[in-house]
């Protein structure tokens, strides 16, 4: 089926199928206050799911039950809970084979509960979508919001993306599906945010018509063939080079595990023109840029806000992708800087370890401030890290500077 | 449309290999086959790497044979020793992770379901005893008492096969292997009875030397699975290497085991049996005809 051939016919529901781009770009916003995780309801409400599977887990149980509601009034073609993160993820991956548009949610330990799936859902190239509502993963137990999960999912060959604002979570949920379920690209994403920052806060985010929504899945536009014994040649997977033990299988598997990351890099082009670019900046011409992802960009803004009123200039660069990782974007936005602070919710520092690997004289990068395990990042402290990089004397912060 | 899959593109037919020409030409494909015709037609199993006198192999070619609707079957498995040879099937083989293939034929039956609706696509799920009653458990138990409508078939070889013979949940008790150096110290796990506890509609206790046999407990599982609910096939599949059976002897050990520990058992639900006389016309579970004299009294 050629999806483009249903653009303007009407779902069970009634609603449109219209083309992505006239409902991303074209169709009139209606400003509306919802929390994070309502705005995952409502984009999936518009994105012709087929098969969602949920688990509990906080904190997502929230958004994972709302798209039940969904099932249930009749938007989602199948529901169920399944019986872990582990579980779910399998069952994500047989619907996906089976040629269903595939969404899930998870988070923290349920993320690294289920990673066995990861990489094999690159591997296998199912484009599934998977929100993942970052919080800790640690030992003593936390719930709170923590992004070291993410650095995990970096290396899986899945897509990442790390959405700032509940905005971002509704547009790109669409977008998501729309650059994964390219051809040429035809993988995962891993669509994470800062856990309860943004799924559990109000927000005013423009939403886009309820009786639009996305054309529906062509599992025959993959570039692997789908399980359905309806598209010939047979596909089997991972064996029967597993058992073999020689150079053609060792090639094979090589040539395939680079054929994945070449596709995350061919979604770069797809991904630009959907998110207008990989990153987006603002002053990049001052001497000192904010440079990170997620929550940690608003705190970034804050405290950007807070330096001019002491007359420190300085730019802010958004990362919106992990992977594919924007590193020519970030060479050309942080080639004036002589400070590049990366404040991150994770005690690893994953993001500067990228930065730093990625741009010339990296010693320019300034590997925090860093807050986890559920610590608020106060505008402040970053203020104090600029400062001190800068050698000017901070007194904003009692019992510091 | 199904067929299509296995037709030649139009002018590749003198430059396809013979294996395949043989495939298409001779194959089981749209074909009623039996497992008294073995020999007669190109199987969907031929070629493996199985060991010389692998009971399991003999057991996956007869399940094959048996499918109702090959051109419309997927398999799904996990490691272990069966995978070696079902993954070299002419049918789609899905091998998602260890231990998690009937978490990914819960999504593949919905998914086909929701795709194809009432079009049979079979999803058969044929793992070892490790991959179904030790990793897999969580995944199988809860796919039946979901009630997910696809087939699991245990190849239970009582041992960890492909990775060197370690004790699994369905070795009996007091076998010393690999991981169990002073003999296993519990008893053979009873996936049967978990099977009926958690609603499989269709259960059945197998060896391979009966094919006929095997052949009628896979076809109505497959087909009792298509509207009725889960079922359950476990295999009695020895392993000739870890338990040292001579190669002349898997046979007959088959039989010794199946006369003193596997016997041949069944169980169908009413619904089941219902669905089988009136859809597939099977005789056996037909309501019997009442006496006359009953009725009339």
């Amino acid at each position: 089926m050629d999806p483009t051939s249903v653009i303007g016919t009407k779902n069970k529901k009634g609603q449109v199928f219209t083309d992505p781009r006239i409902m991303m770009r074209e169709a009139p916003r209606t400003p509306s206050f919802y929390t994070g995780s309502e705005v995952i309801k409502e984009a999936i409400r518009r994105a012709s799911i087929d098969v969602m599977i949920a688990y509990p887990i906080t904190p997502q149980s929230e958004a994972a039950a709302l798209i039940g509601e969904l099932f249930a009034e009749g938007y989602i073609g199948d529901y169920f809970r399944g019986e872990s993160e582990f579980a779910v993820m399998s069952q994500c991956a047989g619907a996906a084979f089976g040629g269903a548009r595939v969404f899930t949610t998870t988070a923290g330990p349920g993320t690294m509960r289920a990673m066995e799936n990861f990489p094999m859902w690159a591997g296998a190239r199912l484009p599934i979508q998977c929100i993942v509502t970052c919080r800790g993963i640690n030992s003593p137990l936390s719930i709170q919001p923590d992004t070291i999960e993410i650095s995990y999912l970096m290396q899986t060959g899945m897509l990442v993306w790390h959405a700032e604002t509940a905005q971002d979570f509704y547009d790109w949920i669409l977008m998501g599906y729309m650059v994964s379920e390219e051809p040429e690209v035809h993988l995962p994403l891993a669509l994470c945010c800062d856990g309860f920052f943004v799924t559990h806060t109000k927000d005013v985010v423009d939403l886009t018509p309820t009786d639009m929504c996305l054309p529906p899945y062509d599992p025959y536009r993959s570039p692997v063939p789908c399980m359905d014994m309806e598209c010939p040649p047979v596909r089997m997977m991972r064996d029967p080079f597993i058992m073999k033990s020689n150079y053609i299988s060792y090639a094979t598997h090589a040539s395939w595990q680079q054929e994945v990351w070449a596709a995350a890099e061919r979604s770069r082009k797809h991904t630009i023109a959907w998110l207008n670019g990989l990153i987006e900046t603002e002053d990049v011409d001052a001497d000192v840029l904010i440079v990170t992802s997620g929550t940690a960009v608003s705190q970034g803004r804050e405290a950007i806000r807070l330096l001019a009123d002491e007359g420190i200039r300085v730019g802010l660069v958004k990362i919106k992708t992990l992977r594919p990782w924007p590193e020519e974007e970030l060479k050309e936005a942080t080639k004036h800087a002589t400070h590049i602070i990366v404040p991150e919710f994770n005690v690893i520092g994953w993001m500067a370890k990228e930065i730093k690997a990625t741009i010339p004289r990296s010693e320019r990068v300034i590997a925090g401030p860093r807050v986890c395990g559920g610590m608020t990042m106060p505008p402040e402290i970053i203020v104090e890290e600029i400062k001190r990089a800068l050698g000017v004397r901070s007194g904003t912060l009692a019992g510091r500077g | 449309m199904s067929l299509d899959y296995v037709k030649f593109t139009p002018g590749f037919e003198q430059f396809m290999p013979k294996e395949y020409r043989d495939m298409v030409e001779h194959g089981p494909f749209g074909k009623k086959t039996t497992v008294s015709q073995m020999g007669s037609f190109k199987e969907i199993l031929e070629e493996h790497p199985m060991c010389a006198g692998c009971a399991m192999t003999l057991f996956i070619r007869l399940a094959i044979i048996a499918f109702p609707n090959p051109e419309d079957t997927i398999t799904v498995g996990t490691a272990g020793c069966g995978r070696l040879a079902i993954s070299q099937a002419a049918i789609p083989f899905v091998y998602g992770n260890y231990g998690d293939q009937n978490g990914v034929a819960s999504g593949l039956s919905r998914g086909l379901r929701l795709r194809f609706g009432d079009k049979p696509k079979d999803v058969v799920v044929i793992a070892g005893d490790g991959g179904t009653a030790d990793i897999g458990f969580q995944q199988v138990l809860h796919s039946w008492f979901r009630k997910e409508r696809f087939t699991t078939i245990m190849l239970d070889n009582e041992v960890y096969g492909n990775t060197g013979g370690q004790e699994s949940g369905m070795t009996t008790r007091g076998a010393v292997l690999k991981m169990a150096p002073l003999g296993k110290k519990f008893e053979k796990m009873d996936m049967v009875t978990m099977a009926k506890v958690a609603g499989c509609s269709y259960i059945a206790t197998v060896v391979p030397n009966n094919p006929r046999r095997v052949e009628s407990v896979i076809k109505k599982a497959v087909l009792i699975a298509r509207d009725i609910g889960p079922t359950y096939i476990q295999a009695y599949t020895s392993c000739n290497i870890e338990y040292a059976i001579p190669t002349d002897k898997v046979m007959e050990d088959a039989k010794t085991v199946e006369d003193d520990r596997y016997k041949f058992t069944e169980y169908v639900s009413d619904e089941a049996k219902a669905y089988l006389a009136e859809r597939y016309g099977y005789k056996e579970f037909m309501p019997k005809a009442v006496p006359a004299s009953v009725t009339t009294a």
